[in-house]
């Protein structure tokens, strides 16, 4: 058990559909490895100058009007956001951004069906609920910043002292963040029941492997 | 028990459904391209692991690719050192791995959603794969065809398989005939604009009905694409003549082999008396041409009318609306038809196909783009598009009226090339996120129709295309 309770600041995002342009845009696209994208996260919201992938946040000129450039949440561990969060691009580049910057969990009341996937592979933990609750975290957290609690063996997260919401989530899936499962690794232990599929595909459907490139 | 045609799919490809009620699915084609697959590829390496399945894959480039290359240009002509690095290290897989790949040399490189079904790599039946949300695309073929992240890219390169759990089924029946200038994307904007960018999120949506069956197959295409845009990363369309009859031209396979496949092919349509967990009935005969005015798909308005008002806006519950027509620059504007324009781009996966270029051309012979435009691009799908489309002489229309003629690519539907838009300038068009910064930052996207393009290129304004 590596990953089961995430604590931490919560930042707000007060937005339906922001999409995995807005997380991370497409000009760091053009890096081809999987970490160092936190400088990048929200950079359109972030920065007020334009960026490549060779600067840093450092070299930055910062919009201190966006949350993520104000303490505390510069240290932000859990988002808080509306409908529809990581739409539109399939990029797992998003994932990596956030979780890059620091942030271990995502609150919204529903998710870009790729993003979802994505976030798991990640150890980023997506929390659907439904819009009541949704609006009641954001007065919970609107005034002051706010901390949250999250038990992933329990499913449940605490808001204050006596308070907390349940959710739900795929025990398998849960289980990829809290043990740091490999989806490779899993799958290729049913070898032998992938082989023998293809083998029948191969012959009921011998087009498929017809094809001459 | 009757089936859906995602049902059909699903089955047919289900290898093991494990207690946990996920599912690996066999998948039969993986296309690649050089921005999501770098680090599926380091994944394989790391694990000392090959791809399962050699001749599933086929790669290109296409996200990044300068689109004004001309001949005699590679990977290392690239001005971008960044860019450069991602298509030669896709070369460097490519041969590393035994894959195949049609490179940016190629004549036949293109969009990969573009490229695929026209070099026959996409057959109906299949289920397809790419580390791109708009591989809905290939749903028009009666195929089970989805985006995925580069995670699942090199699950898929080592396993053959995808780790997924089953979508609800959504039918869309688009009945009737479509208005003089309304074209499929205007049908597809209508859609996302009814049901919202969430409207069909963890759902396969199936198009049917008398405008579909009507439809050509690059029409479906355009719809299948933007099934994403309504939420569902599975947007697909029932085998029929037509489908057979694109497929018979452009695919490879022994005519014995065809009519072999043909025979199971035409299985390939849901079951009349099966339910859907939802449906939708749009009579599109009642659709005018649609364009958005924010930003998100869902932001779409009829041509002629108005932009939501300050009081439209104090209704909503969010400031989502406020923030995207001030990111719009539309706070004096009351109609679309009030905007001056600065760009236009015609192109990307979801309406660059031979179709839409004639359709774009059909409204520019004779005539020249306004003089308030600064540059105006036509960015053919592929190779054979593009070979295509100048056998017809459609690109001397667009060069005659001013546009740029351009080499294959995804260009300024996402601006991971030099093709963007600088901040502020306001764009028409046909690719399929109006998302702020997607064009290049602080660039303003409308989202239209081929020919809702050439027009506003003509014009400089938004216009009545009847």
């Amino acid at each position: 058990m590596t990953n089961s309770v995430i604590t931490g600041i919560v930042a707000t995002f007060d937005r339906d559909n922001i999409d995995t342009d807005q997380i991370i845009p497409t000009e760091y696209l053009k890096s081809i490895k999987k970490f160092g994208f936190g400088d990048f996260l929200f950079d359109g919201w972030r920065y007020l100058d334009e960026g490549r992938l060779d600067m840093t946040s450092e070299d930055r000129s910062k919009n201190y009007d966006f949350i993520l450039n104000r303490k505390p949440f510069t240290n932000a561990e859990i988002l808080l956001a509306r409908d529809n969060f990581g739409c539109g691009s399939s990029r797992e580049h998003a994932v990596w951004a956030l979780r890059d910057f620091g942030f271990k969990a995502v609150i919204a009341s529903s998710f870009g069906d790729i993003f979802y996937n994505n976030c798991f592979k990640n150890s980023v933990l997506p929390i659907k609920l439904s819009k009541e609750k949704i609006n009641h975290l954001f007065e919970v957290s609107s005034s002051s910043p706010a901390n949250f609690q999250i038990d992933l063996i329990a499913k449940d997260l605490k808001f204050d002292d006596n308070s907390s919401y349940s959710f739900d989530v795929k025990d398998s899936l849960l289980d990829r963040i809290i043990n740091n499962l490999d989806d490779v690794d899993i799958t290729l232990k049913h070898k032998s029941d992938i082989e023998i599929f293809e083998q029948k595909r191969r012959n009921q459907r011998p087009w498929l492997f017809d094809y001459s490139n | 028990m009757p089936a859906t045609l995602y049902d059909k799919l699903w089955d047919e490809h289900l290898v093991q459904t494990d207690d946990n009620n996920e599912s690996l699915i066999y998948i039969d084609r993986h296309y690649l391209h050089e921005v999501t697959s770098p680090q599926a590829f380091e994944g394989l390496r790391h694990k000392q692991l090959k791809p399962w399945r050699l001749d599933a894959n086929v790669a290109t480039p296409d996200h990044n690719v300068p689109t004004d290359r001309g001949d005699s240009f590679n990977a290392a002509s690239i001005e971008d050192e960044v860019a450069k690095i991602q298509v030669v290290e896709l070369d460097k897989n490519c041969n590393n791995f035994g894959i195949h790949q049609f490179d940016i040399a190629s004549n036949k490189q293109g969009i990969v959603h573009v490229m695929g079904p026209e070099l026959g790599y996409t057959l109906p039946g299949m289920t397809i794969v790419c580390g791109d949300s708009h591989t809905s695309t290939h749903g028009a073929f009666g195929c089970l065809a989805m985006g995925i992240g580069t995670s699942e890219v090199e699950h898929v390169l080592a396993t053959q398989c995808l780790k997924i759990t089953k979508l609800k089924n959504m039918l869309i029946n688009f009945n009737g005939h479509p208005r003089r200038g309304v074209t499929s994307k205007d049908i597809v904007l209508h859609l996302i604009k009814l049901i919202g960018t969430a409207g069909g999120t963890g759902h396969a949506i199936e198009f049917s009905g008398s405008y579909i069956s009507s439809a050509s197959m690059e029409s479906r295409m355009t719809i299948c694409n933007m099934a994403i845009e309504a939420g569902a990363k599975v947007g697909l369309a029932g085998v029929d003549k037509t489908t057979l009859d694109y497929v018979k031209k452009h695919s490879n396979l022994s005519d014995s082999m065809f009519s072999m496949a043909s025979e199971y092919w035409k299985t390939l349509k849901s079951d009349p008396d099966v339910n859907f967990d939802q449906t939708i009935n749009i009579d599109v005969s009642k659709i005018k041409p649609q364009v958005t005015w924010g930003t998100s798909p869902e932001m779409t308005i009829d041509f002629d009318a108005d932009i939501p008002s300050q009081e439209d806006i104090n209704e909503a519950n969010h400031e989502n609306l406020l923030l995207a027509k001030s990111y719009m620059g539309l706070d004096e504007s009351k109609t679309l038809q009030d905007l001056s324009f600065d760009r236009i781009f015609i192109g990307s996966c979801t309406n660059s196909r031979i179709e839409d270029l004639r359709d774009a051309a059909s409204a520019l012979r004779g005539k020249k783009i306004s003089k308030n435009i600064t540059e105006a691009i036509v960015v053919p799908g592929s190779g054979m598009v593009k070979a295509q489309a100048e056998e017809e002489g459609l690109d001397k229309i667009f060069l005659d009226a001013g546009f740029l003629w351009r080499d294959p690519g995804c260009s300024m539907c996402l601006g991971m090339n030099p093709d963007q838009l600088k901040p502020y300038e306001r764009c028409a068009s046909t690719s399929n996120r109006n998302f702020e910064g997607r064009q290049g930052n602080l660039g303003r996207t409308h989202l239209m129709s081929p020919l809702m393009a050439a027009l506003t290129a003509v014009n400089g304004k938004i216009t009545d295309p009847s």
